[in-house]
């Protein structure tokens, strides 16, 4: 909420500066967000009336003004604005004046005519208006006074940050009421003199929902003058405010608003048909709104209408057949109390915000009413005048909020701050806020106005007396609690360990958005239905991911198209897919490689990353488990990858991850520079690996055989190393393949593989008989199974 | 006799002359050898008078040592010469860079929660996890925020057509923690948060960690200490630190906490908007509300809780000026770390 500094201190004026103060809002919850002068600094700008103007003899759009500046002769002005004439008084910038931005006026010739100053408009005097042309005073301005000093424009514009519970503070009076009790000063309430009626008028009013609508105050005011100009006093409060002038009425309406608080509105009488009523709207009844919006209203929407049509969403915005223009005489005033959830309601319902609903959905205090009402007559007479009715108070106190009680206990206030504050401190903070207290044995009661909405429990009212004690007055204390181990489980590997592990591997980790384009998701896992937001940011940011991949192949792009062409990244993180109509967001570790494996360097070749740097990278993860042996790579197809370059990552029958080359259609319609390797496992599979469990080494020597063979390409190395695993028993310790060869020599079809087969007994040395056997039977297991060749 | 003192000038003309060891072995086997020419003089010590052989024995046998002691010394040197040939030709140049394999970097976000779990489980805290697409109940209302709240303006949130949202807070966890099990509470969680905001200063997705300490005897003095000497820790200096009242509907008295400022230490300057001020975090005491929508005696219960955007703190732990370099993910900013 923006404030102007000089209206505050009207009504509470604190000895202190104005960073004092700011300081003193903040450290009380009201932090000032900003501080903006009320104009730009100008000066040597007077108020100066035109008396003459005649046409520039060289130029059409120029003219010669003669103006009073209140100097012993008037002072000649060329002028191209279009809206000056005679008799209007206007800003002056003499010669020698400075204006914002720098600008400086001199003495001149305009085509060859001497013009002595500049007649300014708003934006020329840096006051941000929509007016086009000069800006101009109203008739009583005093000319000759500076207009610096008769708009007091030495005025700074807090700009408040209201909680959302401290709707009281959106107005001068519940802000300075705050500061005196912040500052220990007195408030000055100016004096409101009531309006008395001139005839008995009233316009017959039917609350139907007395619940949603406890007060609703009115009044007729006839034959105002909405021609008449707003004062410059108020529209400068309300142009620091942020509020647009739009006429005098208009401009009452919310300058009692920002005054005290209280929303209200006024309606063109004679579009009122009957009387008022307020209800919920009718299934299907339409209404267009002062934006402009024809919205279709419903029964859960509170209007107020007249016998024929709604007229107004109750709290939120006029319509505008009923609105205020130029040519309305007589006026209806409403200042109301509706409920916050009914105005709230309307708000989300049609995405719509305005200063009152603002302040209805933050609470408004229930007895402001009638003083508000009070408060413009008093202001319309002053500026539009006009005969008033009778005031009409149609007030439900059933529903109206009350003051509350509300008990205190001097033991649960020491036992949430962890320190005693003293009664009278107590008492005092409480007192200074407006609530009353009264002491009873271990505490007090406490009555709480009713535009203290937000403190309907004990915790609120510790939070007022520590929010005025001041938090930097409370002790710092350590807390002291029960020693105890949580449970560290061995059989985990923590995420910090998987990810530290890749990053040793040589992976960069990235932190990629979980919302992604839906096009290149799709593109990226075809067969996997989007989760889509109803409000997306952008485009491109529209559904849940449901593999990372989309995330590191954006990243790779980014870095391919700033030089970076070796990229070997990883992360951490959701997916989110569906399965049997439930959604499951399941936690995964993906990666991407494409480029050279090695950073460019002298000291070894450089080479393309392929398929087995991935899939050793995975088997080194894996290994963290301690459980390596039991995760399978198996041969697999994604829609997204080679289809002779993916794997399929198995734990028992459970798939648990996939590895592969990005398939070429793809790297090319992505505009990729080089072959592309991603996978993705679950880091589920970390959640339960194996805890080493360790077998004594046999003393006896180790033999080595090796054998090689020609077998079926199509036969997955992990069933030769079953069958040789199965055939060689217990003295077989390993298996390893040291040589894989396809090309001249051997038959289309066919791979020649080269086995070492590591041979040990656990207590005694193995006979070169028995070893030979052996190796016998691994060859013709070989033969049975596979129809495998022995190499010559 | 003559003819031996000739044969040892002989010997030692030969050995100087051997240029390498293999020429100095022949030289040996020609005097020492078998068949070398010492060996013939002792075997022909029988064609000498009786009386003259002691001597002659005596004088071939010193010579025979003395040519073996000079055949000692030349391979010496000749071996240290040939070692020294070996390491003048394998020298390297050894500032040339090492063949290495380079190890990839943590994000920096993952750099401050693992140091942020570091400090919160020292002090015994656990952490936990709770989904990122969650329901109304625990992302708002068990939180204190009905719907129709005006705090849920304070929040733009992403809805799916089911009506469940993107956590705009890690709190839903402590709400799933609070139903699941019983206090006392000692827990952090850590992830990542949405809101509908992408500007200089926020991007939709960004990430943070709250805290929860729920005990018989657990006060709002009491947060200010942890808080103090975690974020004393954390930027390991004694920066100054200040509580502000502020709101949250699921905290009561809530607090904003500001640091001084790390650039300008506190004078004032662009980025602390010359307050000399920087807010890092909010927290406050649990709200009744909160502890009544779980199941919690608030009566027998008091506890705090409290937020912080992690991204935030690595900008100001790491000097990052911009909040969307953390997810541009350009390689050359994510080397540094």
């Amino acid at each position: 909420m923006k404030l102007s500094e000089s209206w505050l201190r009207q009504w509470v004026n604190p000895n202190l500066t104005q960073t004092e103060l700011c300081d003193t809002l903040a450290m009380a919850g009201l932090e000032v967000d900003g501080l903006t002068p009320a104009a730009e600094l100008f000066s040597g700008v007077v108020i100066g009336q035109v008396k003459t103007i005649n046409k520039h003899p060289d130029a059409e759009r120029l003219q010669i003004c003669e103006v009073d500046v209140g100097a012993s002769a008037p002072v000649t002005i060329v002028c191209g604005a279009k809206n000056v004439k005679t008799g209007m008084k206007v800003p002056v910038a003499l010669p020698k004046s400075r204006l914002p931005n720098n600008i400086t006026i001199e003495a001149s010739k305009v085509r060859g005519v001497q013009s002595n100053g500049m007649l300014c408009s708003s934006a020329e005097l840096g006051l941000p208006s929509d007016a086009e042309g000069l800006y101009e005073f109203l008739a009583d301005a005093p000319i000759g006074n500076d207009v610096w000093d008769y708009l007091q424009l030495d005025d700074t514009v807090f700009d408040i940050a209201i909680t959302p519970n401290r709707g009281d503070c959106l107005s001068v009076l519940g802000m300075a009421s705050e500061i005196a009790a912040l500052t220990d000063n007195v408030l000055t309430i100016p004096t409101f003199s009531s309006v008395s009626a001139v005839d008995n008028e009233i316009l017959p009013i039917v609350v139907d929902a007395e619940e949603e609508c406890p007060s609703y105050v009115g009044r007729i005011i006839r034959a105002v003058n909405v021609k008449a100009a707003t004062p410059v006093w108020l529209s400068e409060c309300l142009r620091r405010s942020g509020i647009r002038s739009i006429n005098p009425v208009v401009d009452v309406m919310n300058y009692v608003m920002l005054e005290l608080g209280q929303p209200m509105h006024a309606f063109n009488l004679s579009s009122i048909t009957g009387g008022v009523e307020v209800r919920f709207a009718k299934q299907n009844e339409m209404i267009t709104l002062l934006n402009d919006r024809e919205v279709q209203l419903d029964p859960k929407i509170l209007v107020i209408a007249d016998q024929a049509k709604p007229l107004a969403i109750a709290g939120v915005m006029g319509g505008l057949d009923s609105s205020v223009n130029q040519d309305t005489t007589d006026v209806f005033l409403e200042s109301a109390y509706f409920k916050p959830t009914t105005v709230a309601y309307s708000c989300r319902h049609y995405n719509l915000a305005s200063d009152s609903a603002y302040r209805f959905e933050r609470g408004v205090d229930p007895m402001l009413g009638r003083i508000a009402i009070d408060r413009a007559s008093q202001l319309l007479m002053d500026i539009v005048g006009g005969k008033p009715g009778s005031v009409i108070e149609k007030i439900s106190s059933r529903f109206l909020p009350q003051p509350l009680v509300i008990e205190l206990r001097a033991a649960r206030l020491q036992k949430i701050l962890g320190c005693t504050i003293l009664d009278a401190d107590v008492e005092n903070s409480l007192q200074s806020l407006g609530l009353k207290c009264e002491s009873k044995a271990g505490g007090w009661l406490v009555t709480v106005p009713a535009r203290r909405s937000d403190i309907t429990l004990e915790i609120d009212l510790i939070e007022e007396v520590v929010r005025l004690y001041g938090y930097n007055n409370l002790p710092i204390t350590h807390q002291t609690g029960m020693l105890q181990i949580n449970p560290d489980l061995e059989c985990k590997t923590p995420l910090n360990r998987i990810r530290i592990a890749m990053c040793d591997q040589g992976y960069q980790e990235v932190v990629s958005y979980s919302f992604v384009e839906k096009k290149l998701q799709t593109l990226l896992n075809p067969e996997q239905p989007t989760k889509e937001l109803v409000n997306p940011i952008t485009a491109d940011m529209s559904v849940m991911r449901t593999n990372l991949w989309p995330g590191l192949i954006n990243v790779l792009l980014y870095n391919q198209n700033r030089q970076q062409n070796r990229v070997q990244i990883f992360e951490t993180g959701l997916r989110f897919v569906s399965q049997d109509n439930a959604l499951l967001q399941e936690a995964v570790l993906s990666g991407l490689v494409c480029g050279s494996v090695y950073k460019e360097q002298w000291g070894m070749p450089s080479r393309p990353f392929d398929f087995f740097d991935v899939k050793g990278d995975l088997q080194n993860l894996l290994s963290l488990t301690g459980n390596e042996g039991n995760f399978l790579f198996k041969p697999a197809k994604h829609a997204a990858l080679h289809p002779g370059q993916t794997a399929n990552i198995y734990l028992g029958d459970h798939c648990i991850g996939i590895v592969g080359a990005l398939h070429p259609s793809i790297i090319q319609s992505l505009k990729i520079d080089n072959k592309v390797f991603v996978f993705e496992i679950s880091l589920d599979v970390f959640e339960a690996g194996l805890i080493p469990k360790c077998n004594s080494l046999s003393k006896f020597p180790e033999i080595r055989r090796d054998i090689a063979i020609l077998i079926n390409e199509s036969v997955p190395f992990h069933l030769i190393q079953d069958t040789i695993r199965n055939t060689a028993g217990e003295w077989l310790n390993q298996v390893d393949i040291f040589d894989v060869y396809q090309g001249k020599g051997v038959p289309a079809g066919q791979k020649s593989i080269a086995l070492a087969l590591t041979l040990q007994h656990s207590s005694r040395t193995l006979v070169d008989e028995e070893v030979v056997s052996l190796m016998d039977r691994v060859i013709v297991a070989l033969k049975e199974t596979f129809n495998a060749e022995l190499r010559g | 006799m003559k003819e031996l003192d000739e044969l040892l000038q002989q010997a030692q003309a030969s050995i100087t002359q051997a240029a390498d060891l293999k020429s100095l072995d022949a030289v040996r086997v020609l005097y020492l050898g078998k068949k070398g020419l010492l060996t013939e003089s002792l075997k022909n010590l029988g064609q000498l008078p009786p009386e003259e052989r002691p001597l002659a024995g005596q004088k071939v046998n010193a010579i025979k040592v003395t040519i073996q002691e000079l055949i000692d010394q030349k391979n010496n040197v000749l071996k240290e010469a040939d070692v020294a040939n070996q390491l003048a030709s394998e020298s390297i140049d050894v500032t040339l860079p090492g063949r290495r394999e380079h190890f990839g970097a943590l994000h920096p976000i993952t750099k401050t929660r693992q140091r942020l779990e570091a400090l919160f489980t020292q002090m015994g805290f656990t952490t936990v996890d709770g989904p990122e697409i969650e329901d109304d109940h625990h992302n708002f209302t068990a939180l204190n925020v009905p719907a129709l709240h005006p705090a849920r303006a304070m929040q733009d949130t992403f809805y799916f057509g089911d009506g469940s949202l993107l956590r705009t807070q890690m709190s839903p966890v402590q709400i799933r923690v609070m139903e699941q099990t019983k206090p006392p509470f000692r827990i952090i969680a850590m992830g990542r948060v949405y809101r509908r905001d992408f500007d200089l200063t926020h991007t939709p997705m960004f990430h943070q960690m709250e805290g929860l300490m729920i005990d018989e005897n657990v006060s709002f003095s009491d947060l200010k200490g942890i808080l103090i000497n975690f974020l004393q820790a954390f930027f390991e200096a004694p920066v100054p630190i200040r509580f502000r009242p502020s709101y949250f509907p699921f905290t009561e008295p809530s607090a904003e906490v500001d640091i001084g400022c790390l650039s300008c230490e506190s004078k004032g300057c662009r980025i602390c908007k010359n307050t000399g001020w920087l807010e890092v975090l909010g927290c406050g005491m649990v709200h009744p509300n909160v502890f009544n929508a779980v199941g919690i005696d608030s009566e027998k219960y008091t506890g705090w809780a409290f937020g912080i955007g992690i991204d935030r703190l690595t900008m100001l732990r790491y000097g990052i000026t911009d909040l969307r370099s953390l997810f541009e993910n350009d390689l050359r900013f994510l080397r540094q770390f």
